[in-house]
């Protein structure tokens, strides 16, 4: 009996295709609901720290006078919890996972518009800056 | 008499996912007594509770463990709902419960997986977390996560699911039946992985109630605990019996799970044909002031959280009782008199989820 059903599943899965996909060479399915990983607008930011006090990694530290937006993505843990409370939406969530490391690092830095009251945003303040550790 | 020797059982075993260490006192090849060791993937997510916001902590409490993480984040936000005294919308009771009883399934077939592994059953090991991908699947595309959901948040829950998709996942279930039913069969029925589990590592009713054993480890004995029966979330709406077997032994723990399975299909299917309109949330304004201690059933039995505020946006204690810390003593008991061959698959038979149990 058991050995019928076994056979059954051994010869079903002979004239299927794999179930596996071979990944990196196609791409991994992705739902439009996939936590992946946080993105920034710059232009859009106001420096409100909203998502920095609520991370609950602390993995985002905004400074207001720098006019900077950092992010760690070693300690981001990808809950979207940013992306939810930011009040412009300048923060999005990307379905795609940021690639893989080998070393450390993973701070991305970028400067932002800030608020919006003491200047307009400047179209050349959208420059985003990467920095290494 | 026979000269005793100490065998060291893990913390790294090719069949333990996690590390736990057991030192095993052996006579010949027969196990006489077992001493069990934790303390080494402690990373203090308790304590953590007093720097964190109470709304935040859900994320916390959710990634204490990596495979019932879903049911963690609900039994906390119960917590602070019972304390602050918020009401939840029906639907978001209902799609707690659709995303638990998922989780469950998903944790099972993950563990028959494993189990099979540790008997060298190599193919089936394949064909149960080739199923289990298609449950991930769905809990993705609805959550957004594959095992760490990230739904559940105090007031309710983050996402809704639409209609159609609630649909698409009746239907994805059925196919999953069917194989399932081929699936178990196999457990259930192959005299290969029947005299390697009847009658291996006996438990008895009684000493599974004494030692406090909860979840599989405990209906495998044929104590009838199930804290689903108590009817938190919508569980009370819905009819379901829980899965007893009396055997004791590994083959009735293993045929606790493999049968949970469908009694977890036929949760969800009772949920989407049952499933109200509404809201999935309500706002939540405050800080909790007081205690509160909430049970439910994870994959592995029972988890008790508690949870103390003091009127402030942190926490002053957070403690869990998984289910996983209350089921090593019976595993102790469980461990004297079996042979060392049988040792990896009487410890897998309790599931242990040593993540869970350290925090």
């Amino acid at each position: 009996m058991a050995l019928f059903q076994m056979t059954k599943t051994v010869i079903k899965s002979l004239f299927s295709r794999p179930a596996t996909l071979m990944y990196p060479v196609n791409v991994a399915k992705k739902t439009a609901n996939t936590r992946g990983h946080v993105k920034i607008d710059p232009a859009k930011c106001i420096t409100c720290k909203m998502c920095q006090r609520k991370c609950p990694t602390q993995a985002i530290e905004v400074d207001n006078k720098e006019r900077t937006w950092q992010i760690d993505q070693m300690r981001c843990v990808v809950c979207s919890i940013c992306v939810e409370t930011c009040p412009t939406k300048c923060l999005t969530m990307d379905n795609q996972y940021r690639p893989a490391m080998t070393a450390r690092g993973g701070i991305e830095k970028f400067t932002v518009a800030g608020p919006k009251k003491k200047e307009p945003a400047p179209a050349d303040g959208a420059k985003p800056k990467e920095t290494k550790e | 008499m026979t000269k005793q020797i100490v065998v060291p059982f893990g913390p790294q075993h090719p069949v333990l996912p996690e590390p736990i260490h057991l030192d095993l006192v052996l006579e010949d090849e027969t196990v006489v007594d077992a001493i069990p060791t934790i303390g080494y993937v402690h990373r203090g997510l308790e304590k953590l509770v007093e720097k964190r916001e109470f709304t935040e902590y859900v994320f916390i409490a959710e990634r204490i463990c990596g495979i019932c993480s879903y049911i963690h984040s609900n039994t906390y936000c119960e917590c602070i709902e019972q304390i602050m005294g918020i009401e939840v919308p029906d639907r978001a009771q209902y799609l707690r419960t659709i995303w638990s009883e998922y989780s469950r399934m998903h944790s099972h077939l993950l563990w028959l997986g494993l189990f099979a592994d540790s008997m060298g059953f190599e193919s089936v090991f394949m064909n149960a977390w080739r199923l289990r991908e298609h449950l991930l699947d769905d809990m993705e595309s609805t959550t957004g996560g594959r095992v760490i959901q990230g739904v559940c948040k105090v007031g309710g829950v983050r996402k809704d699911i639409a209609p159609e998709k609630l649909d698409e996942m009746l239907k994805g279930l059925k196919g999953i039946e069917r194989e399932l039913q081929d699936l178990t069969t196999v457990f259930l029925d192959d005299s290969s992985i029947k005299n390697r589990l009847v009658g291996v590592g006996r438990l008895s009713c009684e000493d599974a109630y004494q030692l406090g054993a909860v979840g599989p480890t405990a209906r495998g004995s044929g104590v009838d605990i199930d804290l689903r029966s108590t009817g938190y979330a919508a569980y009370g709406k819905i009819n379901f019996k829980p899965v007893v077997e009396h055997g004791g032994d590994c083959y009735a723990r293993c045929a606790v799970r493999a049968k949970e399975l469908f009694t977890s299909i036929d949760i969800i299917e009772q949920c989407i044909r049952k499933i109200p309109d509404g809201p999935v949330d309500v706002k939540v304004t405050g800080a909790p002031d007081g205690e509160f201690f909430a049970r439910s059933e994870q994959p592995r039995g029972e988890v008790i959280h508690y949870v103390k505020g003091n009127g402030k946006k942190n926490l002053v204690r957070h403690r869990v009782r998984t289910p996983t810390f209350t089921n090593i003593p019976p595993l102790v008991t469980l461990l004297k008199g079996v042979e060392l061959a049988d040792v990896p698959v009487v410890v897998l038979t309790i599931d242990p989820c040593i993540g869970c149990a350290e925090r």
